[in-house]
């Protein structure tokens, strides 16, 4: 994996942890394991124009496990969608940066998401318009596994393969977790890829901290359907004390913390 | 009057006259084409149609997005699915973001009929009234829906609008006014007021003909539009009046007459007051008529209330 990547991930991940510190409260856990993902598509996939975030032609982005905002402000302020001075300004009152994405505040954001399990179904919408005359859009959500277990994703799931979207790819941040133990334990997913392709969907599994692998999933000639890319990840990624911890779901960081993730950060 | 229609019927005509001249225009709709109407739109512009089968909260979420790409979304199925079951999509999706979704829902109250008290919403107008960014319509004929929906069109920004499945009777003229926001007064008086929605809207007409006869002067207010309510014609009912009451084919709790009450109690207007409509209970089978006299829904239950608030003046 390119070296400029890794450093440039290791800064995202510190952007993450400054922007929590400060605002004592959000979600460090998840918001660590979707950076490569987002890397990803940011660096590899997407077309976008910073400078008009609106462009009606743009790839859409859908975050819709909303809680891990921080990684999405940390990439967005870095490509020029926004001055990273904003970063600070996390879930403060009046800041473009809400605790969970508001598209109407934040340039760059295509879904207001945080509603665990609306984020496949906006990305649904946006595919049926990519699909329509005068349009050629490709769509791409980011999705958690806690969030598969609300039933409408699974509509959103069943509606993508009746409208034939092969336009749109759902990659899944699938760290095991979510805030009342691990999947398994709360409501266990079964086989996830073995259900989306029962759905219709063309799967694929990769590890989700190689940005690499994650890109070769995405530039894969269309199967004709849509795609379910199963990134593999770990709760907590960069940080040892928080790596595969339920607990770190959305915790304020102390100092002690603070200070001992950021020297395990620092390039 | 003119011969019935119902608003659904209505609705679905309204929509593909839209759909002729604004090519912007889609719908979407959870497999009850046929029963909201939009299969007249689907019909003539399938290409433009959205069915999203037995999915209501999918299909919100959905639209929502559809809307942020510039289009003008109609999203319809019956009023207890799409403000009920998919409350949280619309409040999400369509509302926080402020999508230009426009919800058409139908089968809303008794009228409903036989499909009984799972299909009769009852706090759809409630519902939807306490949502930010939400315009709340209820028109009250099939004349005035076709009106309310080319309005919506024109509106940027999410629409709640009730539809019927009874055909009812028309109340309101094809010159008759039509404006987000301002109520029509299509009788006037100045004894009473009855601030009418929806079907209840022809049933205070009745009503203000009887108290004509027994010499009463009763203004009739057409509030087409829940929210935002034109305070001014209440305000200048209950100057005008001095009683007033409000007639919904809705829960007492939350609808019109709750709007009403709060603008009244506010502005400090110590006027004699009732609200006519469903007393917090469900629907049940059964053929309207005999549901409205059931629930109080009648000509004869408004003129009833009247005659209490004049007692009281």
């Amino acid at each position: 994996m390119d070296q400029k990547l890794q450093l440039k991930a290791r800064q995202y991940r510190r952007d993450v942890l400054d922007m929590l510190y400060a605002c004592q409260s959000g979600h460090p856990g998840g918001s660590l394991s979707c950076i490569e993902i987002l890397q990803a598509l940011y660096e590899n996939v997407l077309r976008y124009d910073p400078k008009n975030p609106k462009w009606p032609e743009r790839d859409r982005l859908v975050l819709s496990k909303g809680h891990a905002c921080p990684s999405l402000y940390a990439i967005l302020a870095d490509k020029g969608f926004f001055p990273k001075e904003e970063l600070k300004n996390l879930r403060q009152y009046g800041s473009m940066l809400q605790g969970h994405p508001d598209m109407n505040k934040c340039p760059g954001v295509d879904a207001s998401t945080g509603s665990l399990g609306q984020g496949t179904s906006w990305a649904l919408g946006y595919a049926l318009i990519g699909k329509r005359p005068g349009h050629q859009f490709n769509v791409y959500c980011v999705t958690g596994d806690g969030e598969s277990q609300e039933g409408m994703v699974w509509e959103s799931a069943m509606a993508a393969a009746h409208y034939h979207l092969d336009n749109l790819t759902i990659l899944l941040d699938c760290n095991g977790l979510q805030i009342d133990g691990t999947n398994d334990q709360v409501m266990g997913l079964g086989d996830i890829c073995a259900k989306y392709a029962a759905f219709g969907w063309e799967t694929i599994t990769v590890d989700g901290h190689d940005v690499d692998a994650i890109t070769e999933a995405l530039k894969r000639p269309s199967a004709g359907k849509p795609r379910f890319i199963c990134c593999k990840t770990v709760k907590g990624k960069g940080v040892s004390f928080m790596e595969n911890q339920v607990g770190w779901h959305g915790k304020p960081i102390n100092q002690e913390q603070y200070e001992a993730a950021i020297r395990e950060l620092e390039v | 009057m003119a011969e019935k229609k119902s608003t659904r019927i209505a609705y679905g005509e309204a929509l593909a006259k839209l759909g002729a001249v604004d090519q912007n225009v889609l719908v979407c709709d959870a497999d009850l084409a046929h029963a909201t109407m939009t299969a007249s739109f689907a019909d003539k512009y399938p290409d433009r149609f959205y069915n999203f089968g037995i999915a209501e909260g999918n299909m919100m979420t959905a639209s929502a997005a559809m809307a942020q790409c510039g289009y003008t979304v109609f999203c319809s199925t019956f009023a207890v699915f799409g403000a009920g079951r998919a409350f949280e999509q619309v409040r999400n999706a369509i509302c926080y973001s402020k999508a230009n979704v426009k919800l058409g829902c139908s089968h809303a109250g008794p009228s409903c009929g036989e499909d009984g008290g799972s299909h009769q919403a009852v706090e759809d107008i409630s519902l939807m009234r306490t949502l930010p960014n939400m315009t709340v319509l209820v028109p009250a004929d099939a004349v005035e829906m076709e009106k309310a929906v080319f309005a919506a069109a024109k509106f940027q920004g999410p629409v709640y609008i009730r539809t019927g499945r009874l055909p009812t009777d028309i109340c309101t003229a094809e010159d008759t006014p039509f404006e987000i926001g301002k109520a029509n007064v299509l009788r006037d008086g100045k004894d009473v007021a009855i601030i009418a929605c929806g079907i209840m809207v022809p049933q205070a007409l009745l009503a203000a003909e009887t108290l004509a006869e027994k010499g009463v002067s009763a203004r009739v207010i057409d509030m087409h539009t829940i929210k935002p309510l034109d305070e001014a014609a209440v305000l200048a009912a209950a100057k005008d009046c001095g009683a007033i009451m409000t007639a919904e084919e809705h829960t007492i709790i939350g609808g019109l007459g709750s709007a009403v009450a709060e603008v009244l109690a506010e502005k400090q207007q110590n006027v004699p007051f009732e609200r006519v409509g469903i007393m917090d209970k469900f629907g049940q089978s059964g053929k309207p008529p005999v549901l409205f006299e059931a629930y109080g829904l009648t000509d004869k239950a408004v003129l009833a209330a009247c005659e209490r608030v004049l007692a009281r003046k």
